[in-house]
């Protein structure tokens, strides 16, 4: 009898990963509709949305007016109503119009009605900096978000995460916030074959060390990544965890690393004073402390309005170099190798 | 509907008292000076209606069919509440009655009714959503975006705008470029009316024939109903702002009084009538009042239920996250 080989993974850009999670979703469940602006016949601002229109239709791939605080009412409000309905805001900088409706309306009508409504609903946006946006158009609001009990707020950091958590974020009862990196469209990865979802609210050990911890925080993640890579040649043997999920931690697998480590770096692209990897350097120590050999350290994007000129544009936002200064001095070498 | 005014009227007042005596905490916005308003519109819809509503509510809630004891046991912020309790005098809700809400942030709610005749004409149903606000709201923006994505993409919506004179302290005229708030829907090439809201049958007439153009066309249109509240803003308010011949002015217009003025001059109801519908109301509201008093709290140890949905409820994640 022949054995049907199971479909292999195939290699598949992170916005490509994120269109096939939509459309496979959308096949499924016909309450899943889409709406943000120009995600129809322009395609989407990132090509993320491209082609769904003509497969799905103007019912279900709505080009809104550009009028952000209505477009995520809208969103809520239907899925009060039995949709499911899944936002693009262009960016997160414009989320910032519609930050009503989400912490107040979004995040709260389950709760403050007891129950009797639900929110089932995702709003996709792309974050970070590194396109000479300047200061309007450069925005990292994880921790806005992160923030707001209500809301879980994931951010993907491979193609196989995006396609798997998206899947969950849909398939889940709660708004979710599923923060993008504009700068990992274009990143490519294995992507398992068929139906598949990747839990949310769990982080990811993507690489094993036993020396000192580093946490990224989304694309910093794949910095993390790297760094931990070129520290291999000075005999730095680095952890790396991708948080992957703002709201809730995952505290577990960061915990069980740091007692293994002693040493834990924390690593975001907006600001950290106030920012998430405030929350995890605090949450390190409480949980701790008694294992630790150094203070935990913290590293995010320069606290300035994004500049537009380009060195100045690159001396805000975090490097793997910066990552692999502050392991140095977490461990109590030289910062410059 | 007569009698339904009176409960309004009486549920208030008794709110009212029940604040002062700090049973209720919080905010409290009594829709009295508004039943005719609030009577007609919400008797207006259908079964399958949707409402949403601002947080000057009680009344709205009432009107819909929700029962008063739930409804002051959520004043009370009692588990027996509509909302056990989370939500408080601003956050009545009631989802099989299609009450979805009262929302505290002005004009907060109506990008939510916009989503909501999504779903509406998305399903291919044939019921209309009620959007409620106060005069205040019409001056920000998710108002102007509402109204105009509304149009854009011709949703089943009714707006009714509750035009009590007054945001808070402010009076119509200083807050608004355009007094006759109705106009302002003209921008959106919008069918508006304006209608006397102290007028019960006007209201509930008229309020119906838009609601069925509406149900038939899925064109939204928008309903502006003058009226006046007869108390402060909210229960601690003073009432500092307003001149007393104004008061005393619409205080005569009092629409519970013109319409049994009406009922009685035709034949269909009579004082004594009146009398016993007022002592019926008054025993009614003793019992809801009592059922709220011995009402249990809600449990402490729920106090994180309900932010998440069910498969997040009781995770483990969380639970650790509150230690």
């Amino acid at each position: 009898m022949a054995v049907q080989a199971p479909a292999k993974a195939e290699e598949k850009l992170y916005r490509v990963a994120l269109r096939e999670a939509l459309a496979e979703e959308m096949e499924r469940d016909d309450t899943i509709y889409l709406i943000g602006e120009d995600i129809g016949k322009f395609g989407g601002a990132y090509r993320v949305t491209d082609g769904l229109l003509d497969k799905f239709g103007p019912q279900r791939v709505v080009d809104a007016p550009i009028a952000e605080e209505v477009i995520v009412g809208t969103a809520i409000g239907s899925a009060m109503l039995g949709l499911r309905p899944v936002v693009e805001m262009m960016t997160i900088n414009f989320s910032l119009i519609a930050y009503d409706q989400i912490v107040n309306n979004a995040a709260k009508i389950r709760y403050m009605f007891g129950g009797e409504v639900k929110v089932p609903m995702v709003i996709r946006m792309p974050g970070g900096a590194g396109h000479q946006l300047s200061a309007q158009h450069s925005h990292s609001f994880e921790v806005l978000y992160g923030l707001i009990p209500g809301l879980l707020v994931v951010a993907p950091t491979t193609p196989a995460d995006a396609k798997g958590m998206l899947k969950s974020a849909i398939r889940s009862d709660n708004p979710v916030m599923f923060l993008e990196s504009m700068s990992l469209y274009n990143v490519k990865g294995e992507v398992p074959a068929g139906d598949y979802t990747t839990p949310l609210g769990q982080a990811a050990l993507r690489r094993e060390g036993s020396d000192v911890t580093i946490v990224g925080v989304s694309r910093m993640a794949v910095l993390a990544n790297e760094a931990a890579k070129q520290l291999e040649e000075e005999d730095i043997d680095a952890e790396v965890i991708d948080l992957r999920s703002i709201r809730p931690i995952d505290w577990k697998p960061i915990i069980d690393s740091v007692r293994k480590t002693s040493r834990c770096v924390a690593v975001e692209e907006g600001w950290s004073t106030y920012g998430v990897t405030a929350e995890i350097t605090a949450g390190v120590q409480e949980r701790c402390f008694d294992y630790l050999d150094a203070p935990v350290r913290r590293l995010g994007g320069a606290q300035v309005p994004m500049p537009y000129s380009m060195p100045l544009e690159k001396a805000s936002i975090p490097t793997a170099e910066d990552i692999k200064r502050l392991v140095r001095a977490t461990l109590g070498k030289s910062p410059d190798a | 509907m007569h009698r339904q005014m009176q409960l309004i009227r009486r549920f208030e007042e008794r709110a009212q008292e029940q604040y002062t005596k700090a049973k209720i905490g919080g905010y409290c916005h009594l829709n009295i000076g508004e039943e005719a308003t609030v009577v007609g519109g919400i008797l207006a819809l259908g079964p399958n209606d949707w409402i949403f509503t601002s947080y000057r509510e009680h009344g709205h809630a009432i009107a819909r069919g929700v029962d008063p004891k739930a409804v002051m046991a959520e004043l009370f912020g009692k588990e027996t509440g509509t909302s056990h309790g989370r939500g408080g005098s601003m956050h009545l809700v009631d989802y099989k009655l299609r009450f979805m809400g009262g929302y505290g942030i002005v004009g907060g709610h109506l990008p939510l009714a916009v989503g909501g005749a999504w779903a509406v004409k998305y399903q291919k149903h044939n019921d209309v959503v009620f959007c409620m606000f106060g005069d205040g709201a019409t001056n920000i923006g998710a108002f102007h975006e509402s109204l105009n994505m509304a149009k854009v993409f011709d949703l089943p919506v009714v707006w009714f705008c509750v035009n009590n004179r007054y945001g808070m302290g402010t009076p119509v005229e200083k807050a608004s470029a355009v007094a006759d708030i109705y106009k302002k829907a003209c921008a959106y090439d919008m069918e508006s009316i304006q209608i006397d809201g102290m007028n019960v049958r006007e209201v509930l007439l008229r309020t119906s024939e838009i609601l069925e153009k509406t149900r038939k066309d899925s064109v939204p249109r928008f309903i502006e109903s003058l009226c006046y509240r007869f108390r402060g803003h909210s229960v601690v308010d003073p009432d500092k702002y307003r001149s007393d011949e104004d008061k005393v002015k619409w205080r005569k217009a009092d629409p519970i009084v013109a319409f049994e003025h009406e009922l009685e001059s035709s034949g269909l109801a009579d004082e004594e009538y009146f009398k016993n519908v007022r002592m019926e109301v008054d025993a009614q509201v003793r019992d809801v009042i009592q059922f709220a008093d011995e009402s249990p709290d809600p449990n402490p140890e729920d106090l994180y239920k309900y932010t998440y949905a069910e498969q997040w409820d009781n995770n483990p994640m969380l639970r650790a996250e509150r230690v």
